[in-house]
């Protein structure tokens, strides 16, 4: 098979105007991958399935990945009065959620070819498009992804929760989801759960909490 | 006199026959399986037929993880059982979440929502370990009497026999424990000041 | 069970979007209220587990079938990026619990591939030998629960679990547990095996095949058994492929895609085995692409058993405390005994995986089970489901 620059390189030079970029990997038998963007993902997804080449047929992981707001700390040289000094300054990378999908081809037998898209922030514009019609082995493996990451598939048939039950509201695979706290005291050798228990115990109702949280 | 021996025989009786709910949660449940099988044979204790029907089974084997997706149907199916009825919670998980114990879903142990009349621990516990569990439910069972003081729960009108079902709110169940028949056990090290 | 009578037009049903995913069900417009909806599970004999599928039926036949998954969701995501690689090794036995040392395989050889380690022969081969162990274990316990579900009750699945325990006996005295086995380590195994191990693992593949023999007299033709499974539950070649079955599933179809060959992983390439297909693609075919690949998997023991050389068991270099893989992302797949098995992992430079995935060969092949079952009787649905193979603690994870 082709590399994934090579791949890039023919997709966007079939279609103008598709946004298609090569993502480097560091671990040494890594692979690259492909960040499509979001308004022509299906098309560079039909594309990659039709393509007499390519032929990816087979859709055998989609995943999703949280990527919270983060502070990048960095240094630069700067003029500071009369001296040139080093400043450290910061940058803030907005969050996203990630969703990944590995491709291969069952009928010329190759791959992996890793594509991802990406959503625009964490929690207002979380759709992405979905690949389920053109792969329907997208189908529960999306679900789950809307059900613990909370990514929105636009055009996926049959959105629903899949692994948690229909009311619950938080996505769980997020970073920064705050499991209920429901670790009475037990005997361990933790002391973490042991100092969180010690301050939800109120006296004479030996860590009875009512309700949620 | 004639209390006690029909209180033998009719302890011998319901020993001898325990019938398990056909109820299968996690990877305990295939070390159940195998226990049935004919290399542990678990019928030498009377206790081959598994009901597939709830309203037919004396014991329930909790074998596995309990998910708090799943509780609700594990208290309804144990509502469902007639008296007397028993429970073995087989395995880590099912004493207090085992492994899976730091998981955003996982019950953190059955006891908080239904009573438990052994506990087996292991990762699974060996067929053994599943026999010797319900060899010592048997002698629970042989010991108990149907009248005094010390008669068993079943036996007691003002003891409940069904538990209420929690329900799935916004972020846990509600509500996350039963503290009618189970509360914290309180540590040494646990005392809160004042 | 639960059952309730609701009229059809309460159903809500998906609409159907252009492209593969488009199976319509016709209502009967003229006599609603005809459907009953029948809730199969969590609770159920021959849901394998917690599973639960929500049937609609019009008298005995499946108009409808909605699995819903989560009564065993263990969160094992979760809990592996806040532990170390090392630490989720076992988690990954109790992921697909009949097939413990084919997932830890997975594992190992994704975390192999994000950090660049390699793994001395030895080990490779017990890695092969212990991986077609499993899936002789898991065929023949799954040919005997399928059975069951049919009704054989008892005799086929009592064979097949006095060979399991066999199998089991051997993963006992070389790994210490019965089932959650967690022998393998990245860069090799945890420790050698005891004296004699090699001698008994012959012994107990040169007997195999007598049961396998007898099994397949007792089962194969049987006449109810064909006629139960012949033409039940067809799954066409292209909704295979689309659909992303895996694993013998897949092979029933007619697809000849066995990973093994395909991506060569470990040093199946130096064995000589063949790749079973079907041509049916019903359940008969599945069933027997497993009773198939029993016998080449005996091949392939033979073969390493023959061939196993002596040498270190683990990658000296290979560090398990305070391991820390460079920043990157891999993905590791192993033919697992039902299908894909895959770990995508993401490091970001600290001891714990910034991003954990297991891609569950179960969960995906269970993308086609209304299709398969629309149609059909209700009580082949579970035979359906057998065929299928799925265990719960990998479709929820
Ligand atoms: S105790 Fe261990 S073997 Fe049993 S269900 Fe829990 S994880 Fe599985």
């Amino acid at each position: 098979m082709e590399t994934p620059q090579q791949i890039r390189d023919r997709i966007v030079g079939a279609v103008a105007g598709l946004q298609v970029e090569c993502l480097p990997n560091g671990a040494p038998a890594g692979v690259p991958s492909l960040l499509v963007g979001r308004s022509c993902f299906r098309e560079v997804a039909i594309f990659l399935r039709d393509d007499p080449q390519l032929r990816l047929d087979y859709c055998s992981n989609v995943t999703g990945v949280d990527w919270p707001e983060r502070t990048e700390k960095f240094k630069v040289r700067r003029q500071v009065g009369e001296v040139e000094k080093d400043v450290e300054e910061s940058r803030v990378i907005p969050g996203c959620l990630e969703v990944v999908y590995h491709l291969y081809s069952m009928s010329l037998k190759h791959g992996p070819l890793v594509i991802r898209v990406r959503t625009g922030d964490r929690s207002a514009d979380v759709s992405v498009p979905s690949l389920t019609p053109v792969w329907r082995a997208c189908e529960l493996q999306e679900r789950e992804v809307f059900d613990l990451f909370g990514v929105h598939f636009d055009g996926h048939p049959d959105l629903r929760r899949i692994l948690m039950w229909d009311g619950f509201v938080d996505h769980p695979m997020r970073r920064d989801y705050v499991e209920p706290d429901d670790y009475d005291y037990e005997p361990t050798p933790h002391d973490h759960v042991l100092d969180r228990a010690l301050a939800r115990a109120k006296p004479g109702e030996a860590g009875c909490g009512s309700g949620a949280r | 006199m004639v209390l006690t021996s029909l209180q033998e025989v009719y302890n011998w009786g319901r020993k001898n026959s325990v019938w398990p709910l056909q109820f299968g949660l996690a990877c305990c449940a295939i070390e159940m399986i195998a226990s049935t099988m004919a290399r542990y044979d678990m019928a030498r204790f009377g206790s081959e037929v598994f009901r597939p029907s709830p309203r037919q089974a004396d014991l329930m084997i909790v074998s596995g993880t309990v998910t708090k997706k799943m509780v609700p149907q594990i208290v309804r199916l144990y509502n469902q059982m007639p008296e007397p009825k028993y429970v073995i919670a087989m395995g880590a998980c099912a004493i207090s979440g085992g492994p899976f114990k730091q998981g955003y879903n996982v019950l953190k142990g059955i006891d908080r929502f239904i009573p438990v009349d052994v506990h087996i621990p292991g990762c699974p516990p060996r067929p053994e370990a599943l026999i010797h569990g319900l060899m010592t439910l048997q002698k629970k069972i042989g010991l108990q009497s149907l009248t005094g003081d010390d008669r068993p729960r079943h036996a007691r009108a003002d003891e409940p026999s069904e538990f209420p079902i929690p329900g799935h709110g916004e972020h846990d169940l509600i509500p996350p424990r039963n503290p009618g028949i189970w509360q914290a056990p309180v540590s040494p090290r646990l005392k809160p000041a004042g | 069970m639960m059952v309730t009578q609701r009229s059809s037009d309460e159903w809500d049903r998906p609409a159907p979007v252009a492209g593969s995913y488009a199976f319509v069900v016709g209502d009967d417009p003229e006599d609603p209220g005809s459907l009953l909806e029948v809730s199969m599970g969590p609770q159920h004999p021959s849901t394998h587990g917690v599973f639960r599928m929500d049937v609609v039926l019009d008298g005995e036949t499946v108009v409808k079938l909605k699995p819903v998954f989560g009564y065993l969701h263990r969160n094992h995501e979760k809990i592996a990026e806040n532990i170390s690689y090392l630490g989720s090794m076992p988690y990954t036995d109790r992921l697909d619990y009949f097939c413990s040392l084919t997932n830890n395989w997975a594992y190992a050889l994704a975390v192999e591939k994000l950090a660049g380690i390699s793994v001395p022969e030895r080990a490779e081969y017990l890695r092969v030998i212990l991986s077609e162990l499993t899936r002789l274990q898991n065929h023949v316990c799954l040919a005997g629960f399928l059975a069951q579900d049919m009704g054989a009750s008892g005799t086929p699945l009592m064979y097949g679990f006095r060979e399991r325990e066999k199998i089991l006996d051997l993963f006992e005295s070389l790994t210490g547990a019965r089932m959650m086995c967690n022998y393998m380590r990245f860069g090799g195994c945890r420790c050698d095996t005891p004296p004699g191990w090699l001698d008994e693992a012959r012994a107990v593949v040169d007997s195999f095949p007598r049961f396998l023999h007898e099994f397949e007299n007792l089962l194969s033709s049987n006449e109810i058994l064909m006629s139960r499974t012949q033409g039940i539950g067809v799954l066409g070649k292209d909704l295979a492929v689309g659909a992303g079955i895996t694993g013998p599933c897949l092979r029933a179809a007619g697809v000849d895609y066995d990973i093994r060959k395909v991506d060569g992983y470990g040093i199946y390439p130096r064995f000589q085995f063949r790749v079973p297909l079907g041509e049916h693609g019903d359940t008969y075919d599945r069933y027997m692409m497993r009773i198939l690949e029993m016998h080449e998997s005996l091949g392939i023991l033979k073969q390493a058993l023959d061939g196993i050389p002596e040498g270190p068991i683990i990658d000296p270099k290979a560090k398990l405390r305070g391991f820390r893989p460079k920043a990157g992302e891999s993905y590791g797949r192993i033919e697992a005994p039902k299908g894909e098995l895959g770990f995508y992992l993401i490091s970001d430079g600290s001891p714990s995986p910034y991003r954990y995935r297991v891609r569950p060969p179960s969960l995906v092949n269970l993308t086609v089970l209304e299709d398969l079952c629309v149609g059909h009787n209700v009580a082949d649905t579970v035979i359906i489901l057998g065929s299928i193979d799925i265990v719960l603690g990998e479709v929820d994870r």
